[in-house]
């Protein structure tokens, strides 16, 4: 934290600390910087070797279909029974590169699955973070503006249910309701047929079908990719509002009750303003830190709710390998997840220091 | 967390009685109004999730791999009736048994999940926090990377490795239990190191190594001793965690196959399908199990939180900034923030 110098401290400790505070938060943005490489090294590291444990990934995904010699042969041209610790290197040195290797069922590069597929987790976790806003921190205002009445308990055992619910049930029971028993909306997918090959007709798909769908320039189109989009990001997204919403209830909590909120409303500031201004605006700091840490819950809840609503994204793929045991594509999946987890906490980590000079020490 | 200024001795004398000492009993007197409302509602559903747990064998009407009754089969997907009260899977099981065996398989995932995490966290934490260095710091460094990691995408890794993907019904909940136990070390490694750190620089740690008290007594006697008053509650919040991670893994197929126990998140996965055709009883009840669980566990440990904290506790003190409003949300998060460099 700033330390304010002493006033009788000697004149050389007062102009280091100066100095150290002047470039504190380049200082941190290095430190923070660096950090990222250990992390993902270790995340990278220890998905290798866990996945190694098992034995190799050839015998895993085909050793029920083909006999010990085409076995043994696929095995030595993939360089599986070179010393673990030379596969290690080669590993690292690949991922390095960007090459995260083929999978095994299909013999995809893993890169180009991930630049296909991963637009549309992308997409999926836009909208959801857009439900989460929307949900969660407004009712987070009125839980802290209504504290230990009625409301607020009401509304922190909604947030207590977002959490408690599997976003797959979640997603199972929007479906039962919303597409079976009351037919409003379309039941899995990211688009009819007809506005998927559209969509594919265009020179350079972005892989964002709402982007897409507006560069046709079909209102139909717009609608058919929109209305696929409710219920899954109200599944994923209402998870994440749960904690947006205790994160603004206790956090607006705190800042309702300073000082110069009581000043604000002795010089008649309405209590709407009171709230929304003077009250939030404080607490969004501690908000921005947690998204980083929610971007990691929200990949997780991808992969569950892709795998609800045939959403074909990072997470369908994911688990479609799993169940082919395909472990090459498990762990490059899981190996490039895990970098964009490092890269976005850093990120987060860097607006909440741009915002508060706290942050930085 | 007393507030007790008494001697050491004079309190070993009149020490309260041990149910009063008890964690949870000891802040259901503390709390008021919709605080205990709270802690109640999620202490009775708790308790009533534990005993159908420990007595399914009793509780529920048929077994949890059983597919025929005295009259036959039992038929895949018949709807809730007198025969079954909720109906029948896909698969042929009934659904009702299936939910109250689920308890079962549960509970026996989160026991073994928190035992082996709070062993391993524990004493992890305590060595990093009092030995320090750079032993502390490549630990938290690798503590750091592992929490910042998906936790359900580490669950799935390590149940690949552990299991290969399906098992029996012990192996399946060694699987389950050592993924979520993978997920969960670093959290109670930073709760532990956390409160050593703060607990050795104190006063009678001090006074302990002048007596000449050997660096394993004051590491277990008094640093330790001293150093897990928030595992209460971040155990609470991780039995819910657990539930949620080993349903996802079962809805994935990481589960524990049909015929050696029954999973909610499994029976999950094989009812997708039976939504689109508008069959409700096959995924409603397990989800709901689910739910109900969780909901109940962290009802608990929301209230062990806020009465553990004067700021939420009391009316009058609320958090002074926001950083220390995060600390109160989220202690794991504090500990990110402070600790990065």
């Amino acid at each position: 934290m700033t330390t304010v110098t002493a006033p009788d401290a000697p004149p050389g400790a007062t102009a280091g600390i100066r100095k150290a505070r002047g470039g504190g938060f380049w200082r941190y943005l290095l430190v923070r910087f660096l950090l990222i490489f250990p992390t993902i090294f270790i995340l990278v590291s220890l998905v290798f070797f866990l996945m190694r444990l098992t034995g190799d990934p050839i015998t895993a995904s085909l050793g029920d279909r083909l006999s010990p010699e085409q076995l043994a042969e696929r095995i030595h041209a993939a360089g599986y029974d070179r010393p673990l610790f030379v596969q290690y290197l080669e590993y690292l040195a690949n991922v390095f590169t960007g090459n995260f290797g083929s999978s095994i069922s299909d013999g995809r590069p893993v890169t180009e699955i991930l630049l296909t597929y991963g637009s549309a987790t992308l997409e999926l976790a836009i909208y959801a973070l857009i439900v989460a806003f929307i949900v969660g921190i407004p009712l987070g205002m009125v839980a802290a503006y209504f504290r230990d009445r009625w409301g607020d308990a009401a509304l922190r055992i909604f947030a207590i249910l977002c959490y408690a619910t599997p976003v797959f049930f979640a997603g199972l029971v929007l479906k039962l309701i919303f597409a079976v028993w009351l037919k409003a909306l379309p039941v899995a997918g990211r688009a009819s047929t007809r506005t998927e090959l559209r969509l594919q007709q265009l020179d350079d798909p972005t892989g964002i079908y709402l982007i897409d769908a507006i560069r046709t320039g079909s209102s139909s189109a717009i609608t058919d990719v929109l209305t696929h989009a409710v219920l899954p990001a109200l599944a994923l997204g209402l998870l994440t509002a749960g904690v947006f919403l205790r994160l603004v209830r206790t956090n607006v909590i705190g800042t309702l009750s300073r000082d110069y909120v009581d000043a604000a409303r002795s010089r008649g500031v309405r209590e709407y303003r009171l709230v929304r201004r003077h009250a939030l605006k404080p607490a969004l700091v501690p908000i921005i830190t947690v998204i980083g840490l929610q971007i990691a819950m929200l990949l997780g809840g991808a992969v569950l709710t892709e795998t609800t609503f045939e959403w074909k994204g990072l997470g369908f793929q994911l688990a479609e390998y799993l169940a082919k045991r395909d472990f090459v594509a498990v762990q490059g999946i899981v190996a490039l997840l895990a970098v964009i987890v490092a890269l976005t906490n850093f990120i987060v980590d860097l607006i909440a220091a741009i915002l508060d000079p706290r942050v930085r020490y | 967390m007393s507030t007790e200024t008494r001697t050491p001795e004079k309190a070993a004398r009149v020490r309260p009685r041990w149910w009063n000492r008890l964690p949870v009993l000891q802040q259901l007197r503390q709390s008021v109004g919709l605080q205990r409302g709270m802690l109640v509602v999620g202490l009775v559903i708790t308790s009533v999730f534990v005993l159908v747990a420990i007595f399914a064998p009793f509780v529920a009407p048929y077994g949890y791999n059983q597919l025929r009754g005295p009259d036959g089969l039992f038929g895949a997907q018949q709807p809730p009736g007198p025969d079954h009260l909720l109906g029948t899977t896909v698969g042929g099981y009934d659904v009702l048994s299936r939910v109250i065996w689920g308890a079962q398989t549960a509970l026996l995932v989160i026991l073994v999940a928190i035992v082996l995490s709070v062993f391993i966290g524990i004493a992890l934490g305590l060595l990093s926090g009092y030995i320090g260095g750079w032993f502390d710091r490549v630990t938290i460094v690798i503590a750091d990377a592992i929490y910042a990691f998906p936790s359900l995408l580490l669950a799935i890794v390590a149940a690949i490795v552990i299991s290969g993907g399906q098992s029996s019904l012990w192996g399946g909940i060694l699987a389950a239990a050592i993924s979520i136990t993978v997920v969960f070390i670093p959290q109670y490694l930073r709760v532990v190191r956390a409160e050593v750190v703060r607990v050795k620089s104190e006063a009678f740690v001090e006074s302990a190594r002048v007596i000449g008290a050997s660096n394993r007594r004051i590491m277990f006697r008094h640093v330790l001793r001293n150093s897990t008053r928030t595992l209460p509650l971040v155990i609470t919040l991780n039995s819910s965690e657990a539930i949620l991670t080993l349903a996802g893994l079962g809805f994935l197929g990481f589960g524990i196959e049909p015929s050696a126990a029954a999973e909610w998140g499994y029976d999950l996965n094989k009812s997708l399908s039976d939504v689109t055709s508008g069959i409700w009883w096959t995924s409603i009840f397990p989800g709901l199990a689910i739910v109900l669980v969780v909901l109940g566990i962290t009802l608990v440990g929301e209230s062990l939180n806020d009465l553990a904290d004067p700021r939420l506790r009391a009316r009058r003190k609320p958090a002074k900034t926001p950083a220390q409003a995060v600390a109160a949300e989220k202690p794991v998060a504090r500990e990110e923030m402070g600790d990065v460099v």
